[in-house]
């Protein structure tokens, strides 16, 4: 059998695979917390529990409205998305004058309550979602057996954040978002609707945390508290890239993910925490985040 | 959806009506929180008027400015842009009314390219300036269309920023401080560049420290201070006012 550093080499390949498909959470989310912090100043403690929403969404609306995997995927993301667009409006868009620091107990307050009202209806135990069919059983690669949904993920994953990344850099309304995110008030003073803007971009975070909620439904049991638990982690890849750049934020999700599957195989002890002292060595020589713009 | 949605039919006519006031502001009060900074100011800009607001550092004239894009905080008085009361509207429906705000940082955008830059202020009118003409103006910003906004030098940045409002189809610029801090060969360049946008009929609204470039280009000057207008000088006065004005400016 071939062995790498002591280790099989299907084990190692299946961790780098796992790491990968955990990288595509952490990107998916952090990137979605890097736009709405862009623009807004606001750090979105609810984006764990909106990642979470859209898992339930997924979950109840398979049992109760018979709403399929596929149109979930589509569907759930724009539910949730407008729901964080009521949010915006009508309770962040009330302190936005205020220090940012009300927005983010704010959000918080806002995930304690969407957590805290599905376990008193769910529990927190969690319940499965099952595979869709078409993405059941595997692929054998040879080296390793490859689970066709978590291939499935990760392309999936992949493909959104690309999406995001181009709306972002390579559209005009990107422009608007980039140019809002330097200097608001110029652009108001421009003609732009600085708060519609506004609006668009927390939804569209929303829906991005929702998206990967979906995706995360058959792999991971979906219960009340399973974003809580994942933001942390997410928070420190967002230290580590840092808030500059889109593709930072891409690149630092799937590396960390990667580098946490590997620590898996060679130092199981380690495999919780090698993030958070990843997160200390950047923040002792390169503050700003590997990806980040000096100030 | 679209965030830069254009005026309805409706509106656009009441923002053309004959009148010969492109703006008129009168009674102008501006806040900043607790601190008054503009104490009254009357004035007023015709159509196809260059006019200039002279006055020392904090006399309020970037303020002034400011209030009529209502980027200020708390405002009252009235300030009529062709013939509409804007005290009361959103900032972002103000440039609609046909107004380009070049502020005085330039406010060049680091994130974006100069092309990107330049497409940025969402037209308010279809008679703009073309991407060609103003390419043409300018030919230093298409050579350089690609490299990052604020990678430009100072002259090149002011260019940009007027560039940018031009393409829009503003018909009233109100420029703040263009010429600080750029070499006299760029100076002279926007000298020429305000000549043929007063050719075009614009009016425009100039705050400027440096006099020796206004004195020609203008056709009335207000002189500010603390926060309010307290004299008014034509083209025509000007050179047995001179002294006075010195004096007054502090040079």
């Amino acid at each position: 059998m071939t062995m790498i550093f002591g280790v099989p080499l299907a084990v190692f390949m299946g961790q780098i695979t796992l790491g990968l498909v955990n990288g595509a959470f952490y990107a998916l989310l952090s990137l979605g917390l890097a736009v709405i912090f862009g623009l807004l100043k606001i750090i979105n403690f609810a984006h764990g529990a909106q990642y979470m929403l859209g898992a339930f969404a997924a979950l109840l609306g398979l049992e109760y409205l018979g709403i399929n995997y596929w149109l979930a995927l589509l569907l759930v993301p724009l539910v949730v998305g407008a729901f964080g667009m009521v949010l915006e409006r009508y309770l962040l868009r009330r302190i936005a004058h205020l220090d940012h620091l009300y927005g983010l107990l704010l959000t918080f307050g806002l995930a304690l309550i969407f957590e805290g009202t599905l376990v008193n209806f769910f529990g927190v135990s969690g319940a499965r979602y099952p595979t869709p069919e078409a993405l059941q059983g595997g692929l054998n690669l040879g080296f390793m057996f490859l689970p066709t949904y978590r291939a499935w993920v990760l392309v999936a994953a992949l493909v959104m954040c690309l999406f995001t990344w181009f709306m972002i850099e390579r559209t005009r309304l990107g422009a608007y978002l980039r140019a809002g995110t330097e200097n608001s008030q110029l652009m108001q003073a421009f003609g732009v609707n600085v708060p519609l803007l506004i609006t668009l971009t927390y939804g569209f975070g929303v829906a991005l945390a929702a998206f990967a909620g979906v995706l995360a439904a058959p792999l991971y049991p979906v219960s009340p508290t399973m974003g809580s638990s994942l933001l942390i982690v997410v928070f420190a890849v967002v230290v580590i890239g840092g808030m500059g750049s889109i593709l930072g934020a891409i690149i630092t999700g799937l590396a960390m993910g990667v580098i946490e599957g590997l620590t898996k195989v060679y130092y199981p002890e380690a495999s919780n925490t090698v993030i958070f002292l990843v997160m200390i060595l950047v923040l002792l020589l390169r503050p700003v985040g590997l990806f980040g713009k000096e100030a | 959806m679209n965030t830069a949605e254009q005026l309805s039919p409706e509106q656009l006519d009441a923002t053309r009506p004959q009148s010969a006031e492109m703006l008129r502001v009168q009674d102008l009060h501006a806040f900043y929180g607790e601190s008054h900074i503009l104490h009254g100011v009357d004035f007023d800009v015709k159509r196809g008027e260059l006019v200039t607001l002279l006055g020392r550092n904090g006399s309020g004239r970037s303020t002034t400015l400011k209030s009529v894009m209502n980027m200020v905080g708390r405002r009252t008085g009235s300030i009529m842009v062709n013939g509409n009361e804007t005290l009361n509207m959103k900032p972002h429906h103000i440039p609609r009314l046909g107004i380009g705000y070049c502020p005085e940082e330039r406010g060049i955008f680091a994130s974006l390219d100069v092309h990107e830059n330049l497409l940025l202020p969402p037209t308010v009118r279809s008679d703009g300036m073309s991407l060609d003409e103003i390419y043409a103006m300018f030919p230093n910003l298409y050579e350089r269309r690609k490299s990052q906004g604020t990678r430009l030098s100072g002259g090149e940045q002011q260019m940009l920023a007027m560039a940018r409002i031009l393409r829009t189809g503003a018909r009233i610029l109100l420029l703040d401080e263009i010429t600080e801090g750029l070499a006299p060969v760029i100076v002279q360049k926007l000298a020429e560049v305000l000549m043929m946008l007063k050719e075009r009929g614009m009016t425009i609204v100039l705050v400027e420290q440096n006099f020796r470039f206004a004195a020609p280009l203008a056709d009335r000057h207000y002189v500010m201070e603390h926060g309010q207008i307290v004299e008014e000088i034509t083209a025509a006065q000007l050179p047995s006012r001179r002294e006075h004005l010195n004096s007054m400016l502090g040079v």
